[in-house]
């Protein structure tokens, strides 16, 4: 009789309006390496977490080696369990040392002589997945370069005390690594699941999730809708499942010579290795490459340059900036929906003395209808709207304000279809008036709508793509070349 | 909703209702003149708290992190040279409250600079700086405690119908300082920092600049309360500060602002204003000794803490 | 910039060449403080300072600040100087029950989410509304142990140096080199991956500070042991020269960055600056404000170090 690993069964949970988990069913079984795919916001990670014991399910079952969990289940039990997880944001304490932070996640390493001992574990699983990595031991987390410290992380996980690891959750392992180093980890897997043991593998890197595992689970909007052993998926039914049309090379670069006939550049970035940072009006400029790699920062410093700062780059007209991390960039969460779309306008909304009151209203009315906010009240809280409505709101904040240029910042995380189609309509309509637009966007498929796309890697623009040099294959080439060392 | 519980949930009612029960236990003990006396003590000295905890009220709601620890020593500063350079002279009154004022501008220009350029938590900054205050106060002082201009304590005592001149004048202060908070781009801004600095800074508020105005107001308000506390107690002296830094916090706290900072609350803060004196005066009739009065207070600013908590929502 | 004087490298060495710099400048200015009994003088009132600052490090370490460390200290050295010298099994207890109430702070501050500043300041209050309870007005005396201890005349080298190495290397290897101790800094550097790898943060911050609290303790013993006597605002000053002292040994507000040796080099740093001061003939009215330019002046100086750092 075959038990699976880690059965999980009608798993629910909710944030507060928005339900990331609808019920989601899952079974692992040994020496299996699944993958995990779906759109940010499907809820990948959050089931992901319910497993780790990091998040309390409202409702469901866990079942692991045939043994049922309740309640109590947490990090320690799952660690217990044999059950590791590499986490899509960095986990590692950046004020400890490679070989410290093994301890923190290996409690068993201790007594006298533990130092050594552990800096030897963590070399030697670092040896054994990434052969040639270069990294000491000793050396301060927080000195070593994202991907290196990404490498240590994943090494941890599979590092092997005197406890059993019997599955490595790994949740976008590659997303700071290159070509090489990711390669290398997809062979180790392939080793690693050949005995008893297991790994979940959640990458948006479709052809990744094809080499490295034997059965693909689909998520969508909180429930899996499809499960199939690898071999009965392409590229082509991994994108329909996960509810989007293939991503063709034929809506690229269809998007030419919008800019408005005879103005000026309102964004100029410096000349650094051939390439140039330019926007014009009546343009929508596409910011590519893997995430984290400073994309974010530009468009920062163009927002900090149009607000007067010096900056390297020069912007000539105000700027708004539309948050992707709606928690950290974009919401106040004490505020009412009107209050956190009015607060880029307070200036123009001034009566003599006081803010206009109903003024802010009618103009947050208007957008309620034109963007079909999902509330009864724009009064009321922006925490009681789902996410996709937040967003939504951020946008009205955005276009709301006179400024001419818009910073978007990745802005479409967790949007479910429907919405992401009239958002795209209104970025043209604005473009066409003579916004210029800049667009940083993890989905290749959303670069369609731009007319040249500057692709970033480790911080610089490394290539500027229009037209026909603009195809989903020169963004990847150039997103991952091969790290000089 | 019933129109109870719909006050109950006001976070500044509790202070109210704090101070209420202070008076009618001391009532209760001494008397109904004695109750009389100790409301009019209240409106006179509640005022002070009032002034400097406004400031600090906005400062705080800047966010965490976010505390001016120069208050005392603002005080102490503005009162000392003030004093000294009048040395009773009603006909330089003008001139006296102008160096006041210039001492409060000078200092929150200070404290901002420190927390600008050094980048270090405005905690440290202040609180460092104060030092700073401290010795300018006690080298210009030596000790001596210069009185007041005749005037200036009539007017910190005066009464019409019945109510301090200076308790109305402050009330009139709070009414513009609420219209600031809650229908002004400064205001807003304040709340919004407290909110998230970041998304302020990314949603276009001019960040440096409101927590300069900020961290001005908050001196200037310090400043002022010093030069009127010295025509009130005769002098200036430079202990005078010392129990308005933990009692300025302590009402912005009770009165129910957010101690995580983006929201404020100006009712509040007048009822623990009264709260605060009032308990004082009640452990002092109660006939408690110095030392559990001050256990008391610091437990109850710690249980106040303790029980709102860091509210997420309001 | 030479591979030797890379930033980390000079936020190392900062906190000993400002002390090599003043005792040269003190050196200089005193000559005779350059001998056994000099340097025993000259550093006596260093080790409290160096406890104080010790203690203020654990809270530094995990993100918080304790402002309550002076009035605490303080109290501990009015019990110090009364019960612990009168009935010594009840001042033994209620020094206990000192370290255990910083626990049970630590635990509160954990719990609600609260604001260490303000829980801290409120709570000085109660510290020094205990001593004054304890010892209405300036007095007590110090038990005779402590006294003989802190008043130890070792061959060749002054007591207060040796007490000063034991404190940091003590600390050094606990915090620092102990398996126990990494778990504490990661605390500080990044408690939800401490947290996710099934420690309890709860149990961290409980710890860190207790050990506060017990540094605390030592400090006021330490500091009686020297004056003899104690009253309730005895060690009120402690408060900003311990946090001065943690950071310019190099520790930083936030992020689980501290150093024990740096921490006890910067305590001692501060501790001469004040006699410094008295050799320059500084007005004493400036001594105060003397204090808050030395913390300003180092502060500045760790930008510039830091800001070289990103540029290079």
């Amino acid at each position: 009789m075959n038990t699976p690993l880690v059965d999980m069964g009608g798993v629910e949970k909710s944030f507060g309006a928005a339900r990331a988990l609808a019920g989601v069913d899952f079974q692992l079984m040994r020496g299996t390496c699944v993958g995990l795919v779906g759109h940010n916001g499907a809820g990948k990670s959050t089931l992901m977490n319910v497993l780790s014991g990091l998040i309390r399910p409202d409702a469901g079952s866990l079942r692991i080696d045939g043994e049922d969990f309740d309640r109590g289940y947490d990090p320690a039990t799952a660690v217990g369990h044999g059950i590791r997880c590499v986490f899509q944001e960095l986990s590692l304490c950046p004020n400890l040392t490679v070989a410290e932070n093994l301890r923190i996640s290996h409690p068993s390493i201790k007594g006298f002589g533990w130092r050594k001992t552990a800096g030897k574990v963590i070399l030697e699983s670092l040896d054994q997945i990434f052969p040639g990595h270069g990294i000491n031991p000793d050396s301060e987390v927080g000195d070593l370069t994202i991907a290196r410290r990404q490498m240590v992380e994943i090494a941890r996980a599979f590092s092997i005390v005197d406890s059993q690891v019997d599955l490595v959750i790994l949740d976008e392992p590659t997303s700071s690594l290159d070509q090489n180093a990711a390669a290398q980890l997809v062979t180790f897997i392939r080793e690693f699941v050949s005995g008893s043991r297991s790994v979940v593998l959640i990458s948006h890197l479709l052809g990744e999730i094809l080499t490295a595992s034997d059965t693909v689970v689909v998520m969508r909007d909180g429930v899996v809708v499809a499960v199939d052993d690898t071999t009965n998926f392409d590229r082509e039914r991994l994108v329909r499942d996960m509810g989007d049309v293939l991503v063709d090379d034929s809506g690229f670069g269809t998007r030419i010579n919008t800019k408005i006939v005879n103005s000026d550049p309102v964004v100029t970035g410096p000349r650094e290795n051939g390439h140039q940072l330019i926007l014009y009006p009546g343009e929508i400029i596409g910011f590519a490459g893997l995430s984290g790699h400073g994309q974010t920062n530009a468009l920062v410093k163009i927002f900090e340059a149009a607000q007067g700062a010096r900056r390297a780059i020069s912007a000539t007209e105000p700027a708004v900036f539309v948050a992707g991390d709606r928690q950290s960039d974009g919401i106040f969460p004490l505020w009412s929906i009107t209050r956190n779309i009015s607060v880029s306008s307070f200036a123009r909304l001034m009566n003599r003395f006081s803010l206009d009151f109903d003024r802010e209203d009618d103009e947050a009315a208007g957008w309620h209808k034109k963007l079909s906010i999902r509330t009864a009240d724009m009064k009321n809280n922006i925490l009681s709207l789902s996410g996709g409505n937040q967003q939504k709101a951020l946008f009205a904040r955005a276009l709301g304000s006179d400024a001419k240029i818009v910073l978007m910042d990745d802005p479409m995380r967790g949007v479910d279809v429907g919405t992401k189609q009239e958002v795209y309509e209104i970025l043209t309509e604005e473009a066409a008036l003579g916004r210029a637009l800049i667009w940083y966007t993890t989905e290749t498929d959303e670069l369609k709508h731009c007319d040249r796309v500057y692709v970033f890697r480790e911080g610089h623009i490394v290539a500027e793509l229009s037209g026909e040099t603009l195809t989903e294959a020169n963004i990847l080439s150039s997103s991952f070349e091969a790290e000089d060392v | 909703m019933s129109a109870l519980s719909q006050l109950t949930q006001k976070p500044w009612i509790w202070a109210w209702l704090g101070a209420v029960s202070m008076w009618m236990i001391i009532t209760g003990i001494s008397g109904i003149s004695a109750g009389g006396q100790v409301l009019s003590a209240a409106a006179s000295f509640g005022t002070f708290f009032v002034i400097v905890a406004t400031g600090q009220m906005f400062v705080i709601t800047l966010g965490p992190g976010n505390v001016d620890l120069s208050i005392p020593a603002c005080m102490t500063l503005s009162a000392t040279l003030a004093m000294k350079f009048m040395n009773g002279d009603a006909s330089l009154l003008v001139p006296g409250l102008l160096i006041s004022l210039t001492v409060g501008l000078a200092i929150g220009t200070l404290n901002f600079l420190l927390i600008l350029l050094l980048r270090i938590p405005p905690i440290i900054a202040t609180l460092s700086a104060s030092f700073l205050y401290q010795s300018t106060a006690i080298w210009s002082n030596r000790g001596l405690r210069v009185k007041p201009p005749e005037i200036l304590g009539d007017f910190a005592v005066a009464k019409v119908l019945g109510l301090p001149v200076l308790t109305i004048v402050v009330l009139v202060l709070t009414l513009a300082m609420a219209f600031m908070l809650h229908r002004t781009p400064f205001g807003l801004s304040v709340s919004a920092i407290g909110q998230n600095i970041r998304a302020a800074k990314l949603a276009g508020i001019k960040v440096e600049k409101t927590r300069y105005l900020t961290y001005l107001m908050c001196s200037v308000l310090a400043a002022v309360c010093g030069f009127v506390l010295a025509g009130f107690s005769g002098g200036a002296a430079l202990n005078m500060g010392e129990q308005y830094l933990l009692m300025s916090i302590a009402v912005v706290v009770i009165g129910g602002t957010s101690v995580a900072g983006g929201y404020a609350n100006l009712t509040g803060l007048w009822g623990a204003s009264l709260f605060m004196f009032l308990l004082v005066s009640m452990l002092n009739t109660v006939g408690l000794s110095a030392g559990f009065r001050l256990i008391v207070t610091g437990a109850i600013i710690v249980g106040v803490v303790a029980i709102s908590g860091r509210k997420s929502s309001v | 910039m030479s591979r030797l004087l890379t930033p980390a490298m000079m936020r190392t060495l900062l906190p000993g060449l400002s002390l090599a710099a003043l005792l040269a400048a003190i050196f200089y200015l005193q000559p005779r403080t350059m001998s056994y009994f000099g340097l025993n003088l000259l550093l006596n009132l260093a080790v409290p300072i160096a406890l104080a600052t010790i203690a203020q490090m654990f809270i530094l370490c995990v993100n918080d600040l304790d402002l309550s460390l002076g009035a605490f200290i303080s109290l501990t050295a009015c019990i110090t100087a009364t019960w612990l010298n009168d009935a010594p099994l009840i001042g033994i207890l209620a020094l206990a029950a000192c370290v255990a109430a910083y626990a049970a702070l630590g635990a509160l501050i954990h719990l609600r989410n609260l604001p260490s500043i303000v829980v801290t300041l409120g709570m000085s209050f109660v510290w020094t509304g205990i001593a004054v309870l304890v010892l209405p007005t300036p007095g007590g005396s110090a038990p005779g142990w402590i006294r003989t201890l802190m008043t130890l005349k070792p061959a060749l080298v002054p007591f207060p140096i040796i007490a000063a190495v034991v404190i940091a290397l003590t600390v050094h290897f606990g915090l620092m080199r102990s398996a126990a101790g990494v778990v504490l800094r990661g605390a500080g550097g990044n408690p939800k991956s401490v947290e996710r790898a099934g420690w309890s943060m709860l149990r961290v911050k409980c710890t860190m500070f207790a050990l506060a609290g017990f540094f605390g303790v030592l400090s006021g013993m330490a500091l009686v042991g020297l004056t003899t006597s104690a009253d309730a605002n005895i060690a009120l000053r402690y408060t900003l020269l311990s946090i001065a002292g943690g950071i310019l040994g190099g520790g930083e507000f936030v992020g689980g960055r501290v150093s024990p040796i740096g921490a006890v080099i910067g305590a001692i740093t501060l501790a001469l600056a004040g006699s410094f001061l008295s050799f320059l003939r500084l007005n004493p009215d400036f001594q105060i404000g003397a204090q808050g330019v030395i913390l300003i002046l180092v502060l500045a100086l760790r930008l510039l170090i830091n800001s070289r750092g990103t540029r290079a």
